[in-house]
């Protein structure tokens, strides 16, 4: 199984302090699965200029196709304007319609404020439906006071991590096992 | 209908056309030269005449995995290689090309062929010939326009005065040589979005619409969109036929049919257009209702004449050599359509 952690921001550290954790948890639980971690700040990505995400070359092809061929992804974001960062639609648009169909999505979310909640219900999750994705429909949020100096300090969100990893995981296998199923068509 | 070259009398004529592409046979990953799978669409296009195959077309993609880049170059020679079917091109991408250059590589073909050429021009669903021929993606609507605007002119008038954006200026200029009666059938290319179909009908052009799959009803509407535009642009839509294009394939069962095909849709997918086509909705292409002509001949008979019936189209153009197929898989099927597709479909759409 390939499974593509992405941290959708190029600015701040909580994302992506909760994102190496993910991996490591990824790591330790599920040594065999092969991961990738895409931190938006390491690459230099151009906007979609609506061309086949195949024919984006350089970092952008790089992001594009690592990410069409996961087979579980779990994105990692921070909450800005009360919305997804711009960093992290892009990634939506550079890629083409249905470009999530037989992926599975797990979410986490990094706010400053309790408020923003549903904010991953409301707007993350219909992106993610139309681009054909499997939601796994419980997110992990985590707050401020969560982090201290590039860690998570609270407990609990290691261990909601930690069942994200494994609901992405088993629900993955699932999808994976249906699609055996359609070997019945014989074709 | 009659300057179109179409006869409404003949019944629904039936058509092949292949994009040109030079894929890998999936089973066994190896891939013919670039020089065979020329020659094979040329003996495709002889097979397919002896057959009583109406129509045969070829296409223009500029990127990997592609081979008749220049599409009217393997055109002449299908048309120096036959006598009597209709040849034409699916698409030339007009917006990337010269208008008049393409128009004098038209008319000369007309002339090959001895009055057998049309043009299929569209925007390109695949887009590398942008960067290739040294244009702006951003000016893809505008490029096609523009171009495709002067094509007609150039279709319908000698002498064309003409001025615009993307190409010098023209004074009394004469484009040569002239077809063999005067003009060629220009058809638009459209996709799946019914705004392209639209434009169509509002510029009194025959329309060819392609399909890759889902319900039949859903391209029904594009059809509709296209003669309420005729019409309201002040032409009679029965005198514009369309034509409509898509996949072809049949085996001895619908069962057999999907088996062979499937890996060849799936991987030549993957690699010109980086998706696959979903296995669960290939199984449901099998269905009467869905556009997708793969199956055992009797279905796909079925399936051509209830297109006919809800589209009321004058042409069907079917693909069948997507992703590698084998050259002898493909005159086992052009076979299956001479004795048994053709003669059931001219049977119910003949008048008199």
């Amino acid at each position: 199984m390939k499974i593509v952690a992405i941290s959708g921001s190029i600015v701040g550290s909580k994302t992506r302090t909760a994102m190496d954790y993910t991996v490591q948890s990824i790591t330790k639980q599920y040594p065999d699965h092969e991961v990738t971690l895409i931190d938006l700040a390491d690459y230099d990505l151009q906007f979609s200029d609506g061309r086949n995400y195949l024919e984006y070359e350089g970092d952008t092809g790089y992001v594009t196709k690592t990410i069409m061929e996961a087979d579980a992804i779990l994105i990692g974001t921070p909450i800005f304007q009360a919305s997804i960062p711009a960093t992290l639609k892009n990634i939506f648009d550079l890629l083409p319609v249905n470009a999530l169909r037989d992926k599975v999505v797990g979410m986490l979310a990094t706010a400053g404020s309790p408020k923003h909640f549903l904010i991953l219900e409301n707007q993350l999750k219909p992106i993610l439906g139309y681009m054909k994705a499997q939601i796994v429909q419980s997110y992990v949020f985590i707050e401020e006071e969560d982090f201290e100096r590039k860690e998570i300090i609270n407990h609990d969100v290691l261990f909601r991590i930690d069942r994200l990893v494994q609901d992405t995981v088993v629900l993955t296998e699932t999808y994976q096992r249906m699609r055996e199923e359609e070997a019945k068509y014989d074709f | 209908m009659e300057q179109h070259r179409i006869d409404p009398n003949n019944g629904l004529e039936f058509g092949l056309y292949t994009l040109g592409d030079h894929l890998p046979e999936p089973h066994t990953g190896e891939r013919i030269s670039a020089e065979q799978r020329i020659h094979e669409i040329i003996e495709l296009a002889q097979l397919a005449e002896q057959a009583g195959i109406d129509f045969f077309s070829v296409g223009e993609s500029h990127q990997d995995f592609f081979t008749t880049q220049a599409h009217s170059v393997v055109l002449a020679a299908i048309a120096q290689a036959t006598e009597k079917i209709k040849i034409s091109s699916s698409s030339t991408i007009i917006s990337t090309l010269d208008p008049v250059r393409a128009y004098e590589d038209f008319a000369t073909l007309d002339l090959i062929s001895k009055g057998r050429a049309e043009m299929v021009a569209g925007r390109a669903s695949r887009i590398g010939n942008f960067e290739l021929l040294g244009y702006s993606l951003r000016d893809y609507e505008e490029l096609f326009e523009e171009k495709f605007d002067l094509l007609l002119q150039i279709n319908e008038n000698e002498v064309v005065n003409w001025e615009g954006q993307f190409r010098a200026p023209l004074r009394n200029a004469r484009v040569l040589p002239r077809p063999k009666n005067g003009s060629i059938p220009i058809w638009r290319a459209v996709g799946g979005n019914p705004s392209s179909a639209r434009k169509a009908g509002a510029a009194g052009v025959p329309m060819y619409l392609a399909h890759l799959g889902g319900p039949a009803t859903v391209f029904k509407r594009s059809i509709d969109t296209y003669r309420d535009a005729l019409e309201k642009s002040g032409y009679d839509p029965n005198e514009f036929p369309v034509s409509t294009a898509g996949f072809f394939y049949t085996a001895e069962t619908t069962q057999q049919a999907q088996r062979e095909i499937y890996p060849h849709v799936n991987e030549g997918m993957k690699r010109t257009n980086g998706q696959g086509f979903p296995k669960q909705h290939f199984a449901q292409g099998a269905d009467p209702r869905d556009v997708m002509n793969i199956g055992s001949p009797q279905e796909v008979i079925e399936k051509i004449l209830y297109q006919h019936e809800l589209f009321g189209h004058q042409r069907y153009i079917a693909q069948m050599d997507f992703g590698g197929v084998t050259f002898d898989k493909l005159k086992r099927n052009i076979e299956t359509i001479a004795t048994e597709v053709l003669p059931a479909i001219r049977k119910y759409t003949k008048k008199n």
